[in-house]
């Protein structure tokens, strides 16, 4: 071991890599390619997958929503194309009888699904906002961010109907003055007074939504729109480790059972899983970045395959010079160690080159993804993964190189001499 | 210096041994000049490379400075052909990628001399040969009498207690060739022992002892009076 430690060994193998570029060059690339299609893939996987994360962060991953349509069966009497609508009292049924679910937020709106957006007022100012009623739990399901001072609506706002509101960042740019605090402030809703108690910062979120939202207390709402016990939709977040499809059908099974609906009607109650395309994009990303391994590693061992080849190769051509250093006294060892050597040092040095340039890559490719909508950030490889390609390589290098090595030894020093 | 008695070798062909030499005994004392000659096949190159501990004898025995040369593994002899041999070949061989003085200095990379000390020697060497300005040339930068002048000059770089040469001149014409037997009397002058495979007459009679072998035995061993080259130069 002592040699790999000589400064004479390592310039006669620099001295040899050196002398003959166009091998050296060839080799290099090789497992530089596979080492750079390996970063390149693991990260960009990886950037995709902390992409989805970051999509996902503005709510919970095994979340649903659930509304109500129309019959396509008769039951019960009832005839089929029945409008179905949803109460307040599901949602304590479903809170009852469906243990898997941890929060179920009923939620009520202006301004979508075909109802008029509400008028918002301020001094001289108007305009027409996205209006929800809403529970303080629906930001355990969908968590905003409230900025400095203010607040969501709570459970006394509930209680008592108080008539507070919180803006978006949109809202407060369009109804406030820049230097103006928002909170305390009152805004015109439909005509009625409400105090705001807190401007949320808007999220591009997997769901629908914007700067511009406005929420009320759910019993407010109720109250300015007469919409009594009637609930647009639940969203609803099952717990982490509930199967959210089975949830799912548990949920409207039971809904078509409170509501007379046939067990088989499955058009009664719409729905849609979160948690269900959550977990389709999951194992799509982890099938990239498996994808990813096993053709960056195919590429990897190709390359140092191809450095074996050439140095096999390059052992022929050199067979009379590796006579001519044994006749000057190289023994098989130091031959034997010095072909290895090469290998070693040519697969470490295109494996940093390809780590280098693959590195780069990624950064280029974050910063052009930067400013667009694709679910794409931070791509990095972790390093441990990194430091695991080069001992594979190192490894894999004095592997390969054993047979070239062997080969050069194999050869008595008469014969290599005798090589034309 | 070196001592062999009764020497077999033969080569397996197939089924039928070619037996090449056929029992020589010669004994060669420090500072000699000797020429091996006979006709092609006749085995000069068998016996030189058996000398050179590049291959083996089957039978007899051979004695290198007191050291009985046997059961040689590779690395043992690689280590006795650094300490005790310098080669000179007819094609020269030497390593085309390296220059004149990196070639030098190969052997003495392999005897562990530190990289200052190498490049000194080779160039002490380079210069004994007459070829300092040529130092950082590449071989094929090099005449045929050029490179031969450098492969002696790596031979000597050892420092060696034998040089041995097959056909030293024999891929360069007259003028040069009697250049190199000129440089190889003066190494002779200084008390080095050396042996030279030849074909030709007059390089045989430059040096002091000539052996004729002839289908694998000696047939003729005698002294001369040595011709010195450097009145041809
Ligand atoms: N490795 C080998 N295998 C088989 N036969 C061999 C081998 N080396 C040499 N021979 C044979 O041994 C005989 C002697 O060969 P050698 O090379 O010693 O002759 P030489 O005297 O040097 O001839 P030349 O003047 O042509 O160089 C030849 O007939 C040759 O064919
Ligand atoms: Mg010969």
């Amino acid at each position: 071991m002592q040699f790999l430690f000589d400064r004479n060994t390592w310039q006669e193998i620099f001295g040899s890599i050196s002398k003959n570029k166009t091998r050296t060059v060839i080799t290099v690339i090789g497992v530089l390619w596979g080492i750079f299609i390996y970063i390149a893939l693991s990260g960009a996987a990886k950037g995709m997958d902390n992409g989805f994360e970051s999509m996902f962060e503005t709510i919970a991953k095994n979340s649903m929503f659930v509304w109500a349509q129309s019959t396509s069966m008769p039951y019960e009497g009832y005839k089929t194309g029945r409008q179905m609508q949803l109460k307040l009292g599901d949602a304590t049924m479903i809170e009852n009888r469906i243990p898997q679910v941890e929060y179920i937020a009923p939620r009520n709106v202006m301004g979508f699904f075909g109802s008029p957006p509400a008028t918002i007022g301020r001094k001289n100012k108007t305009g027409s906002y996205t209006l929800f009623g809403d529970f303080p739990q629906f930001t355990k399901i969908a968590p905003k961010k409230i900025y400095d001072g203010g607040r969501f609506i709570n459970d006394e706002d509930i209680d008592q109907a108080r008539k507070v509101a919180v803006i978006g960042e949109r809202t407060q740019k369009e109804l406030f003055d820049k230097d103006e605090d928002p909170i305390g402030g009152f805004i015109k809703i439909d005509e009625v007074y409400f105090q705001v108690v807190g401007v949320h910062k808007f999220e591009q979120s997997g769901g629908f939504g914007g700067d511009g939202d406005i929420f009320i207390p759910f019993s407010t709402f109720k109250k300015l729109y007469n919409t009594g016990d009637n609930v647009g939709w639940f969203s609803i977040a099952a717990y982490d480790d509930a199967d959210v499809i089975k949830v799912e059908e548990n949920i409207k099974n039971l809904l078509k059972n409170i509501h007379h609906v046939h067990p088989a009607d499955d058009r009664a109650f719409g729905s849609f899983n979160l948690g269900e395309q959550f977990n389709k994009i999951v194992g799509f990303a982890d099938g990239i970045t498996f994808l990813s391994l096993v053709v960056g590693i195919a590429t990897i061992l190709a390359g140092v395959i191809g450095i074996g080849n050439i140095l096999l190769i390059s052992v022929k051509e050199r067979t009379k010079e590796l006579g001519v250093r044994r006749a000057l006294g190289a023994t098989p060892a130091e031959v034997r160690n010095q072909i290895i050597l090469e290998s070693v040092f040519l697969t470490v040095i295109a494996g940093i080159m390809g780590i280098i340039i693959g590195a780069m890559t990624l950064a280029m490719i974050d910063s052009f993804t930067q400013d667009i909508e694709f679910p794409y950030t931070n791509p990095t490889v972790p390093i441990p993964y990194v430091l695991g390609a080069l001992v594979i390589m190192v490894v894999l290098g004095t592997l390969i190189g054993l047979i070239p090595a062997q080969r050069a030894v194999s050869i008595k020093p008469i014969d290599a001499l005798r090589e034309e | 210096m070196i001592e062999i008695k009764d020497l077999h070798k033969s080569y397996k062909m197939g089924t039928n041994t070619l037996h090449v030499l056929k029992g020589l005994n010669f004994t060669i004392a420090e500072g000699e000049l000797v020429a091996i000659m006979g006709s092609s096949g006749s085995g000069k190159s068998t016996l030189l490379n058996i000398l050179g501990m590049l291959d083996e004898l089957d039978e007899g025995s051979y004695t290198l400075d007191g050291v009985p040369i046997k059961n040689l593994n590779e690395t043992k002899a690689a280590n006795y052909r650094n300490k005790f041999l310098g080669f000179v070949f007819q094609s020269f061989n030497l390593i085309n990628y390296k220059n004149a003085m990196e070639n030098v200095a190969l052997p003495l990379y392999y005897q562990k001399v530190p990289r200052k000390e190498r490049e000194e020697r080779a160039l002490k060497y380079l210069t004994q040969v007459g070829l300092k300005e040529w130092a950082t040339h590449l071989p094929n930068e090099l005449s045929g009498g050029q490179k031969q002048r450098v492969a002696i000059a790596r031979a000597m770089a050892a420092e060696p207690k034998v040089l041995l040469a097959d056909e030293p001149t024999g891929a360069l014409d007259s003028t040069t060739s009697y250049e190199v037997m000129d440089l190889i009397q003066k190494i002779n002058d200084d008390g080095n022992t050396i042996l030279i495979v030849t074909h030709e007459e007059d390089i045989a009679h430059m040096c002091k002892r000539i052996v004729q072998l002839k289908d694998g035995i000696i047939v003729e061993d005698k002294f001369v009076e040595q011709v010195r080259a450097s009145q041809y130069v």
